[in-house]
């Protein structure tokens, strides 16, 4: 007998090595790196700072996520259809949560690569000052936990077509909407006719408002519980569009 | 092995199958036929789980595929349509993940890839990736990774569908081969393979069960089954008449039975009709029916739907 654990194992495992059998992959990282570096040290003005932090670093995470995350998780399930192996995967012993389970943790695994390898910037500010690693740390918890949920957001809308470019581009407007309701400029705007219950009803929607205390380094249950409960709510939808998209 | 009760799927106001009942023993291997869109592939993906049935219950070896789907794809080895597979990967790669997904370990697994690489012809490809592969070879990695675990049910839907002529040969051998110790059900809609592979065809239209028998059975309903085919020399209709209604063919004169005579009466009777007469008869025999025009004849053309 085949254990649920082992079966959410060998679908990630195949997922993962499929992330890596093609050079789209390295490209990905490469430039997922590039973009920080220049993000943190051009745009970001890491040295004009003159502080020992990671601010400039984390604070360009859920812009940069934007686009790059739905990018990794675009083809987790419309691929699957397109090829006609959604057919194959559910129809061997596995159940669709154990499948949808594993396709999820290997492309947050790989996005916890990418973001393991930004450890230069780590060592960068650590040679040049002394900052507080603990804030440091609680910043990249919570950049992986942002990278969580716009991806299970990918794999929701990638379970609804068969098209990687339809499941992309409805993630990133997505996950715009949950950056823009809790983004200053916007919630302003917000803030002139309606209340103010109101506006911080609607950015607490956004996934700015809970990533902001990770930065600082504040590790909140409400934020932790905010990330998760999007991750399972969004995944829990993809297994109800996947049921939907097989009764007909 | 397989039970199937009042099988109904619609989709919209469109009943595709529509009270579909049939049973698989082991040892038995089912044709599945019918014209396009008759229900084919969505009889089979309700049998493997893959889509839950409209009405009516399917159970494989016991288990209730919508109740208990675990236990019952355990014992199924599936062979979609179009025979997908995962482009990146290579076949022995494709093959270890269903070796791995059916709970196969260690030299087990070994062991069963080896095996269905042997069955399945795949010698030649085994560390290839599987989107550089031809047709043929896609689709016998699709067909091994059914075969992986040795599965006491097979499903294969169009199991031969762009193979070359010997590798269709192969194939329905490997039906055959299987349908001894298993219960095979495959779909095809070339009529050849139900004599080289089945012990018994149901053929489906419009989503409902039109005939269901031997090989043998579908041919006694042919309009043909049971005439009589003579040729020779000083042959004639009219000398035949009496015995039948008559036909040329071919240069050949062909003899219906009328009624519910004998198979055996009509030839006796011709052949002493010959002696009689004094013909040099050059061929003589009775006709089996054909399956085609069978087939022809219980489903609809696809232009006659609306």
């Amino acid at each position: 007998m085949i254990s649920a654990w082992k079966s959410v194992r060998t679908i990630a495992r195949r997922e993962l090595a499929s992330y890596f059998a093609s050079p789209v992959a390295y490209v990905f990282l490469v430039i997922y790196l590039l973009l920080t570096g220049f993000f943190t040290f051009t745009v970001g003005a890491f040295f004009e700072r003159g502080e020992a932090s990671l601010i400039s670093f984390f604070v360009w995470h859920p812009w940069l996520y934007l686009v790059l995350v739905p990018a990794v998780g675009m083809r987790l399930w419309s691929e699957e259809r397109r090829a006609g192996t959604l057919e194959l995967l559910l129809t061997m012993p596995v159940t669709a949560w154990q499948a949808i389970l594993g396709k999820f943790l290997a492309s947050w695994a790989f996005l916890a690569i990418a973001l393991a390898l930004t450890f230069p910037v780590v060592i960068t500010v650590n040679l040049l000052g002394s900052p507080d690693n603990g804030i440091i740390v609680a910043g990249y918890l919570g950049s992986l936990l942002l990278a969580g949920a716009y991806l299970a957001i990918s794999c929701m809308t990638s379970a609804m077509t068969r098209n990687q470019v339809v499941a992309f581009i409805l993630a990133v407007v997505i996950c715009l909407f949950l950056i823009l309701c809790g983004f200053n400029p916007v919630t302003d705007l917000l803030t002139r006719w309606a209340s103010p219950g109101f506006v911080d009803t609607v950015a607490a929607f956004s996934v700015i408002t809970h990533f902001d205390g990770f930065q600082k380094g504040v590790i909140d249950t409400r934020d932790l519980f905010y990330f998760l409960s999007v991750i399972g709510f969004a995944l829990f939808a993809t297994g109800v569009i996947l049921r939907n998209y097989r009764a007909g | 092995m397989i039970r199937i009760e009042n099988l109904v799927k619609t989709f919209g106001p469109k009943r595709v199958v529509d009270g579909v009942t049939f049973n698989v023993e082991r040892g038995e291997v089912l044709g599945f036929l019918g014209p396009n869109g008759a229900g084919k592939s969505t009889t089979m993906r309700m049998i493997t789980g893959f889509i839950p049935p409209s009405a009516g219950r399917v159970s494989v070896g016991g288990h209730d595929v919508v109740d208990s789907p675990l236990e019952a794809k355990r014992l199924i080895g599936y062979l979609p349509e179009a025979a997908p597979a995962y482009p990146d990967m290579t076949v022995h790669g494709f093959l270890a993940f269903a070796a791995d997904m059916r709970g196969l370990e260690g030299e087990a697994k070994r062991k069963a890839i080896g095996r269905v690489v042997e069955l399945c012809f795949l010698d030649s490809v085994v560390h290839q990736n599987i989107d550089t592969l031809s047709k043929g070879y896609k689709h016998r990695t699709c067909l091994a990774q059914a075969l992986i675990h040795d599965p006491e049910v097979l499903v294969l839907d169009e199991p031969t569908d762009g193979l070359d002529p010997n590798q269709k040969h192969e194939v329905r051998n490997l039906i055959r081969e299987l349908g001894r110790r298993k219960a095979v059900v495959f779909s095809t809609h070339i009529l050849e393979e139900v004599d080289a592979a089945c012990s018994r065809a149901i053929i489906i239209d419009r989503g409902r069960i039109v005939a269901n028998g031997t090989p043998q059975e579908l041919r006694g309903m042919s309009r043909l089954a049971g005439a009589v085919t003579v040729a020779g020399q000083g042959v004639n209709g009219d000398a035949l008449a009496p015995l039948g209604r008559v036909e040329q063919v071919d240069g050949a004169w062909r003899v219906y039975p009328q009624g519910a005579r004998q198979a055996g009466e009509l030839v006796q009777a011709v052949i002493e009709l010959a002696a009689r007469a004094g013909w040099r008869l050059e061929a003589l025999r009775t006709e089996e029916g054909q399956l085609d025009e069978v087939f022809r004849r219980i489903t609809l053309p696809d232009t006659a739907r609306a």
